[in-house]
């Protein structure tokens, strides 16, 4: 099979500047969580401390590139009929490697994540950018898609993870930062944002803030409203 | 020499075919059209194995440091169930202070031919060899079998008073059997903590077992009534202090019927005759 990886890594050169959009556009212009709404399940899930959503970032950074990567280097050999099987069992096998690697080195942040590291399976970006990209696409380029859009997800999860434990628990990483009442200081935390729904709304304002930004990802409307009968137009 | 030359020639040339052999074998698969019969069977057999390989190379090779995590996050659960738990704590070395011992759960008597450091009482309540199938209509704590002999964790101070027992308990709740500790004071009867270190219950509900305010509850709450018989349970709502027999119940978990249930029921099946009574009969005398 090595000839096989080293002809499909050889078939591409590589040149930065042809694969920067690739990285770069899935920050912000196409972000996999703000743009495509993929993703959402586990950043209301995992966001309400800093440290999980940082560990969650690694994850399924680490998941999607590699998964890309492989199904990349294979993809003109996958029947079409198994095309599917083919990139959920790449992409299971990655995700238990990375549940084990987890449950080894930090065992008590693997126990907080709990099921959901094992729920990257089903998550909508890894088997979007297989599907999207990796399918059509050679390694090296698919290797940088999938960094870029594990980074998209990653910066949108740490947005959100810092909001909500600043000011739901008036820590970062643990840290207090902001004082709380019941230690004897001023801040009164806002129990609401340690609540996964915090999570929708944070979204929802950040997706509206980056449309004002780049009014271009705003959607046409799919339908207009038409003047009511005997009303002047 | 040439003896061994030989062998060698001979072991790479038998390599050199395989090898020839294995390239034939994918140059025939590469050139097959993609969604031919053969292929797609070769493809999916293909990407099993190596995934297959992938994943338990890692199980394999990350065992050793995951039991360690392990057997360090149970250390920390019991010297949390006795409260001597905080952050930064160097776990092996307050772990010390703890003698660990085996228990016959059937005579109370220590077991001392067993190595307690590396008898696992959860795999034991797995072997037919080391357990036994509780009868049904005794079986309160749904676990279905219960291990011959248990760990018991005795905590002593410096000049070796004892100063708490730290008994493993476990018992189905709604989704899932819970895994803990219970720790009693060195009476045998007035509990000092509670926790569970595996437990798959509601998240927010049930899950609610390992919140720190409510177990602290349990502190001072007593087992057993004047007969000796285990009447610790979980009751709906609040308990009123001043109620009579207030020491003998712990506020349920709201909208967590079943798994309060569970709780109550592992106290009575593991603090009961086929659990630790024998054993703390004996070692606390008729001090109770």
């Amino acid at each position: 099979m090595s000839d096989e990886i080293q002809a499909a890594v050889e078939e591409e050169e590589f040149d930065f500047e042809k694969v920067k959009p690739v990285l770069v556009e899935p920050l912000v212009d196409n972000n996999p969580i703000i743009l495509q709404v993929l993703g959402i399940c586990s950043a209301l899930a995992v966001t309400s401390q800093l440290s999980t959503a940082l560990i969650m970032s690694i994850a399924l950074t680490s998941v999607v590139t590699a998964s890309n990567t492989a199904i990349a280097v294979i993809r003109n050999h996958i029947p079409a009929s198994i095309r599917i099987i083919v990139q959920m069992t790449i992409i299971a096998s990655l995700v238990i490697v990375v549940d084990q690697i987890l449950k080894a080195v930090a065992y008590d942040i693997s126990k907080q994540l709990s099921v959901f590291v094992g729920l990257i399976i089903t998550n909508c970006i890894v088997m979007g950018r297989a599907e999207a990209f990796a399918m059509q696409n050679p390694p090296l380029a698919s290797f940088f898609d999938g960094l870029g859009n594990g980074l998209g997800y990653s910066l949108i999860l740490i947005a959100v993870a810092v909001v909500r434990e600043l000011f739901g628990s008036g820590s970062l990483l643990g840290v207090e930062i902001l004082p709380l009442v019941k230690n004897g200081g001023w801040y009164e935390p806002n129990g609401l944002l340690l609540l996964p729904p915090s999570a929708f709304f944070i979204i929802g304002l950040l997706i509206w803030a980056v449309r004002t930004w780049k009014p271009k990802q705003v959607e046409a409307p799919e339908f207009r409203i038409l003047p009511a009968h005997g009303e002047v137009a | 020499m040439p003896e061994n030359t030989q062998t060698s020639a001979g072991f790479s040339e038998t390599w050199q075919q395989w090898k020839a052999r294995a390239k034939a074998y994918f140059d025939k698969l590469r050139a097959l059209p993609n969604d031919s019969f053969e292929k797609t069977l070769a493809v999916a057999f293909w990407v099993c194995m190596a995934c297959a390989v992938v994943v338990s190379f890692a199980a394999v090779a990350l065992k050793p440091l995951q039991e360690a995590n392990k057997a360090a996050d149970m250390k920390r659960n019991i010297l949390e169930v006795v409260g001597l738990w905080e952050e930064g704590l160097d776990v092996d070395e307050a772990f010390k202070r703890f003698e660990i011992k085996v228990v016959d759960l059937a005579t109370g008597e220590f077991v001392e031919d067993i190595d307690p450091e590396t008898y696992d009482m959860r795999q034991a309540a797995k072997d037919p060899d080391l357990s036994e199938p509780i009868p049904r209509e005794r079986d309160v704590a749904q676990i279905k079998r219960k291990p011959k002999y248990a760990t018991v964790y005795l905590l002593r101070d410096d000049s070796g008073e004892l100063q708490a027992i730290v008994l493993p308990v476990s018992g189905y709740g709604l989704w899932s059997t819970m895994y803990g500790f219970l720790a009693l004071e060195p009476d045998c009867n007035t509990v000092i903590g509670i926790n569970f270190y595996d437990q798959g219950e509601t998240p927010g509900l049930g899950g609610e077992v390992v919140n720190p305010e409510w177990r602290a509850l349990w502190r001072g709450k007593k087992v057993y009534d004047e007969n000796g018989t285990p009447v610790l349970r979980l009751v709906k709502g609040t308990v009123d202090p001043k109620q009579p027999g207030a020491e003998y119940m712990v506020d349920g978990l709201a909208g967590a019927t079943l798994t309060s249930n569970g709780v109550s029921n592992l106290i009575r099946f593991w603090l009961g005759e086929d659990g630790y009574k024998p054993f703390l009969d004996k070692f606390c005398g008729g001090a109770r």
